[in-house]
């Protein structure tokens, strides 16, 4: 990041939502890249950048295939990378040839010659990066925008190369290491499939235990669930769904309906309050030992510096206590290296990563094979390999499809969410901390609207969607348009912001369209 | 940058002076008005390429309005995309810019040594009946007098320099100035802006060598003075100017450095470092701009002429200013920049107007620009003005300024041959240097270094002032001795009786009446523990009281230090008061123990400051003590 020349940031606030990330995209300022940010709103990070795109919400791939017809039509595109290390390009430069700068502009509302102009720096650039975050992802058809971003990457061979390459910017300091260890509902540690039969078997054998051939349910899969009576029990570790689905009133209701509800957690979240029973966690960070995933798949040791509070147990004591009681006993408390060497055999992209090695290397990479392996910087570094090393890159076709909650006459505004410097998602790790910069929450409006509404700054107004209403007021934006407002989703008890949100859900990544809801405003 | 504003607004008088240097604001997010195109798109100017507009903005500021408003620095930070802090910080660095409110009629008058040898302390004195203190207001509010630093007016002290801010800037200089003519001068601007020239050139009271024949004669650098035409282009061509050029043409980048090489000639401005080795070390970087883009060469003219008692370069400036372009020029062809910058010292009204008629001249004429004389030579050349920081003239520091920073010098290495102007390869040098060129050029290398003594070779011009009969600017071969140079001058005025000449100016060294045998070379100088600096010979007779000049110098050095580095920001300061105790008799202890210290303090200066300012604050003050016993 510090050593390129474009770094494009689509659909990410970083400045705020990822303050250190940012810090290392600062240096690559400083060095000289260029940023071009693409964000509905003019955000902090977007004042930083030489040119921003304030485009629709929700109009990604139409921007993103029109910035790749105009790399192609301007002979821009990586002849020589698309060649050696891809597939499916004429697919796909047969369908984005509709995507003009002109119908973009019109789909997007970005002017033309900004697309252009973007386009052509990121495909001219010797090194660029191209990174992305919920902007992208809490939409309706998320995959679909990740891969119309990817098809970029590849249409220049910015990939798997020293300053080049695609980044999405996790959320959390372990996102990616939850990730790794399965946490994913069709994947074990080590993103094996687990309806791959050879797998499964060594995972069998490896446990002494019969697993399910088939995946599992991810988030929005399970909520549906328990409207048809099928999901009955749900064991909840370290997220407050009771704040951070979509369409909140019915989230609530869906909980409330189940028979037991068991949440583990470091704060009596609003979930928790619902629960059954809560048991109290150790935190990750200073009361327990273990690994922690970065953005970069570097994994990384935490070690315990304090021991948790009286009545408070780690979270692998938590698990062992509950297979004993729930007639499985795995014999006495492992320690976590125990465990993770347990990973080690069965994943073998970590195989590599000895608690010795991690802590002399100060963490490694994966994909990590042994212990004469340095772990890999790219992840995406064969591409480059002659003669090429594993399957090629595929272009994706991908079309623009506007969000599910549309606009009309009596829901005008198209209301965003997002974060804030100060606060991390539903705010349970952060609300009570103090902060300088935390200014009451509000419902950001244009100076536009705030005209047109004959609104006065802080003036409270009733906000209503399809789904749910609520009373916040009102701080005028000038990041914002006409037509656009924005609310965080960090302080529900003063603003559920998502009472109003929609669960239109992407059935590939099970996100909700947090991103895009039709609301108005109305005075009070 | 996500640039965090306090809530003070620009006045309209602010916004068009700042929207003049830079153009109206392209979008609301730089400060315009709002419009809908703004919120679907932002494109910011090239961060880098934005800052070194700073220091030309501020000007524009306080040359319309008088002073920097909080709301101008934040309108400034919002156009050039810099944080106000910053815009802030750099306002404060310079001298001459208020950010208090100040009336718009400013009268500066020097109260420095050259213009205390020549009664500025009465003309102060007489100034504060008048008109009251300094800094404080007078005609209703509408005008002020300051106390100033020298000025480089020093041939015609006592100095001052009036300045009306508005629309149109106004400038005039009094030399000599009396208190009458400061107070009708502050009472005509405060009805009505100042208009006309700033200054007139009198080479008859500037350079004394011209009223005689057989001096005149002998003139080389300022030959062309005593012809007015000569600050035309048609002027100068008839005078062989841009003959050193078309040489240059003619013989090619390494030729020309050959020729310059075998003239010997030693950077004028204080350093004496040999200029062909200077611009051979930018040439033998020549290859890498062609593969590299992002890389350039530059050539700056160091015109921020602040050593107190000099004013050659203004007089060069003001009397011949094409050939500051032509040996500007040669540097380019020389060292492959294509870019030059003259950083003109904020006080120097008619020097800064005349450089920029020649320059506009010399474009016109294809004599700068994309085809240098049909040659395929691409030469620009922009003036930055100073704003009153000495430290400027310090080349590290001056790069600085050009980039829109604090004007605090840098470590070297890395030398500004390697990383200079915007980290770029840059190639520094005065004027009197820059003016030699050309006619090394025409005259040939060989025959150039003829003149002068072996290790000194050509004229150098020297800025006589203080108590002497005919102050001005001399040019002399270099090698006759001190004393044959006060002759010339006309001999010691006043009394008659010479106690002291200051060599080198403030930064320099003091040398005794015994010592004038002395003769004017780098090497002799250097052996009596002296040097020739910038070229001042300051006399002092024996009326003077040579502990208040001391005094006057290490207050120069306190109000000059950047403050960067501890040694001399502390040293100064320190200096000043200890000099002070001895002036008033009070001395903590004995006066041998405060002695003490300040050879102390001198030597921590001269051991531990990276920069020149801080390793000869005390050199005037040690060759003073090492000279005389003037505090016991």
């Amino acid at each position: 990041m510090e050593d390129t020349d474009v770094v494009l940031l689509w659909g990410s606030n970083a400045r705020e939502t990822h303050p250190i990330f940012f810090h290392h995209l600062l240096k690559g300022i400083h060095n000289g890249a260029e940023l071009y940010v693409i964000d509905p709103r003019r955000t902090s990070s977007a004042q930083w950048a030489r040119l921003w795109l304030g485009l629709d919400v929700g109009s990604d791939i139409s921007l993103a295939n029109a910035v790749g017809r105009e790399i192609i039509a301007a002979g821009l595109a990586n002849e020589k990378f698309i060649k050696h290390a891809t597939s499916g390009f004429e697919a796909y430069k047969a369908h984005v040839e509709k995507y003009t700068l002109e119908r973009a502009e019109r789909e997007t509302g970005v002017p033309a010659s900004a697309i252009r102009q973007m386009a052509h720096a990121y495909a001219k650039a010797p090194r660029a990066q191209l990174c992305w975050t919920l902007g992208i992802t809490e939409h309706h058809n998320a995959v679909d925008n990740v891969v119309a971003l990817i098809n970029l990457s590849i249409l220049t061979g910015h990939v798997g190369r020293y300053g080049s390459g695609v980044n999405p910017l996790r959320g959390q300091n372990n996102v990616q290491g939850g990730g790794d260890m399965g946490a994913i509902p069709d994947r074990f540690p080590g993103f094996q499939h687990v309806e791959n039969d050879e797998i499964r078997a060594r995972y069998e054998r490896a446990w002494g235990a019969k697993i399910q051939p088939k995946r599992g349910w991810h988030l929005s899969d399970m909520f549906e669930a328990m409207d048809h009576g099928q999901l009955t029990t749900l064991y909840v570790l370290g997220e407050n769904p009771a704040d951070s689905e979509a369409d909140r009133h019915r989230a609530l209701k869906r909980l409330g309906g189940l028979e037991f509800l068991l949440v583990q957690d470091l704060f009596y979240t609003k979930t928790a309050e619902l629960a059954d029973v809560v048991l109290p966690a150790a935190s990750g960070a200073f009361e327990c030992e273990g690994t922690v995933t970065s953005s970069e798949r570097r994994v990384q040791r935490v070690r315990r510096t304090v021991p948790p509070p009286e009545g408070v147990r780690d979270d692998i004591e938590i698990i062992f206590e509950l297979a004993r009681r729930l007639g499985h006993d795995w014999g006495p408390n492992s320690e976590a290296e125990t465990i993770w060497n347990e990973v080690r055999v069965l994943s073998p992209m970590h195989g590599g990563m000895s608690y010795r090695r991690l802590e002399e290397m100060g963490g490694i990479q994966w994909p990590c094979y042994d212990e004469s392996h340095p772990g890999e910087m790219f992840l995406h570094g064969r591409f480059w390999s002659e003669p090429l090393i594993g399957p090629r890159a595929p272009f994706f076709v991908v079309e623009f499809e506007p969000p599910v909650d549309q606009l009309n006459a009596d829901y005008p505004i198209r209301l965003t969410t997002g974060r804030r410097l100060d606060d991390y998602n539903t705010g349970v790790q952060t609300a009570k901390y103090e902060s300088p910069l935390r200014r009451k929450e509000a419902l950001g409006i244009s100076p536009e609207d705030a005209l047109l509404y004959e609104l006065q700054e802080g003036e409270r107004v009733r906000v209503t969607s399809r789904r749910g209403s609520v009373v916040a007021p009102v701080r005028f934006d000038s990041a914002l348009r006409r037509g656009l407002a924005f609310l965080s989703v960090h302080a529900h008890d003063q603003i559920a912001t998502n009472d109003l949100t929609i669960d239109a859900v992407d059935p590939k990544s099970g996100t909700s369209e947090f991103k895009a809801t039709a609301i108005r405003i109305e005075k009070i | 940058m996500d640039i965090h504003l306090t809530s003070a607004q620009a006045t309209q008088e602010e916004k068009a002076a700042i929207d003049s240097e830079l153009g109206l604001p392209e979008s609301s997010w730089q400060g315009g008005a709002r419009q809908t195109a703004d919120t679907r798109a932002a494109l910011n100017g090239d961060r880098h390429a934005g800052r070194h507009r700073l220091l030309p903005v501020l000007h524009a500021i306080q040359k319309r309005v008088g002073w920097i408003s909080a709301g101008a620095v934040n309108y400034a930070a919002l156009r050039l995309d810099v944080a106000p802090a910053e815009v802030h910080g750099v306002a404060s660095f310079y001298g001459m810019f208020s950010l208090v409110p100040r009336p718009k009629v400013v009268a500066r008058v020097c109260d420095d040594i050259a213009c205390m040898t020549r009664g500025s302390d009465e003309l102060c004195a007489e100034l504060e009946r008048k008109l009251g203190p300094a800094d404080s207001a007078c005609f209703d509010g509408r005008a002020v007098w300051l106390r100033s630093q020298c000025l480089g007016l020093c041939e015609r002290a006592p100095a001052a320099l009036v300045s009306s801010a508005g629309e149109k800037f106004g400038e005039r200089v009094l030399a000599p100035a009396s208190a009458k003519a400061v107070e009708a001068l502050l009472s005509e601007a405060s009805e009505a802006r100042l208009s006309g020239d700033p200054d007139e050139l009198r080479i008859q009271a500037s350079v004394p060598q011209a009223a005689s024949k057989v001096e005149s004669s002998k003139l080389r650098l300022l030959r062309r003075l005593e012809d007015r035409g000569a600050s035309t282009l048609e002027g100068y061509r008839r005078l062989d100017g841009y003959k050193g050029l078309r040489k240059a043409l003619e013989l090619g980048p390494k030729g020309t450095l050959r020729e310059l090489a075998a003239s010997k000639l030693l950077g004028r401005g204080g350093a004496a470092f040999p200029t062909a080795k200077k611009w051979e070390a930018l040439a033998q970087q020549r290859h890498l701009l062609k593969n590299d883009s992002g890389r350039a060469h530059y050539v700056i003219c160091n015109a921020d002429e602040s050593e107190p008692g000099t004013f050659k370069d203004r007089i060069l400036m003001e009397g011949d200013p094409f050939a500051v372009l032509e040996g500007m020029t040669i540097a380019g062809f020389v060292t492959g920049a294509t870019q030059g910058y003259i950083f003109l010292r904020g006080e120097y009204p008619l020097a800064a107007e005349r450089m920029q008629h020649a320059i506009e001249s010399a474009k016109k004429n294809g004599l700068l620009g994309e085809n240098i004389c049909g040659s395929g030579l691409r030469f620009n050349i922009e003036i930055r003005r100073g704003a009153g920081a000495y430290i400027c003239g310090e080349e590290t520091a001056l790069f600085n300024s050009i980039e829109g920073y604090r004007g605090e010098p840098r470590n070297k290495p890395p030398f500004p041959t390697q990383s200079g102007l915007f980290r770029q390869p840059t190639a520094v040098n005065n004027v009197e240097t820059l003016v030699n060129v050309p006619l090394i050029l025409r005259e040939g290398g060989a025959a150039y270094s003829k003149l002068g003594t072996e290790n000194s070779a050509g004229t150098r011009l020297f800025c006589l002032c203080g108590h002497v009969s005919r102050p001005g600017v001399y040019e002399i071969a270099m090698g006759i001795t001190l004393r044959e140079l006060i002759d010339l001058a006309g001999g010691v005025a006043g009394s008659g009786t010479l106690q002291a000449v200051l060599l080198g100016g403030a930064a320099g060294a003091f040398v005794a009446p015994n010592e004038l045998d002395t003769p004017l070379t780098f090497e002799a100088t250097r052996a009596i523990g002296a040097t020739l600096g910038s070229g001042v010979v300051m006399l002092f007779g024996d009326t003077i009281d040579l502990r208040r000049i001391l005094l006057r110098i290490a207050k120069f050095f306190r109000h000059e230090t950047c403050g960067q580095c501890v040694p001399c920001r502390v040293g100064v300061e320190r200096q000043e008061e200890a000099l002070q105790r001895l002036v008033d008799n009070k001395p903590l202890g004995a006066a041998t123990q405060e002695i003490t210290l300040l050879r102390e303090m001198a030597q921590a200066m001269r051991d531990a400051s990276i920069c020149g300012l801080g390793q000869t604050a005390a050199s005037a003050l040690e060759s003073a003590l090492h000279r005389w016993s003037i505090f016991s």
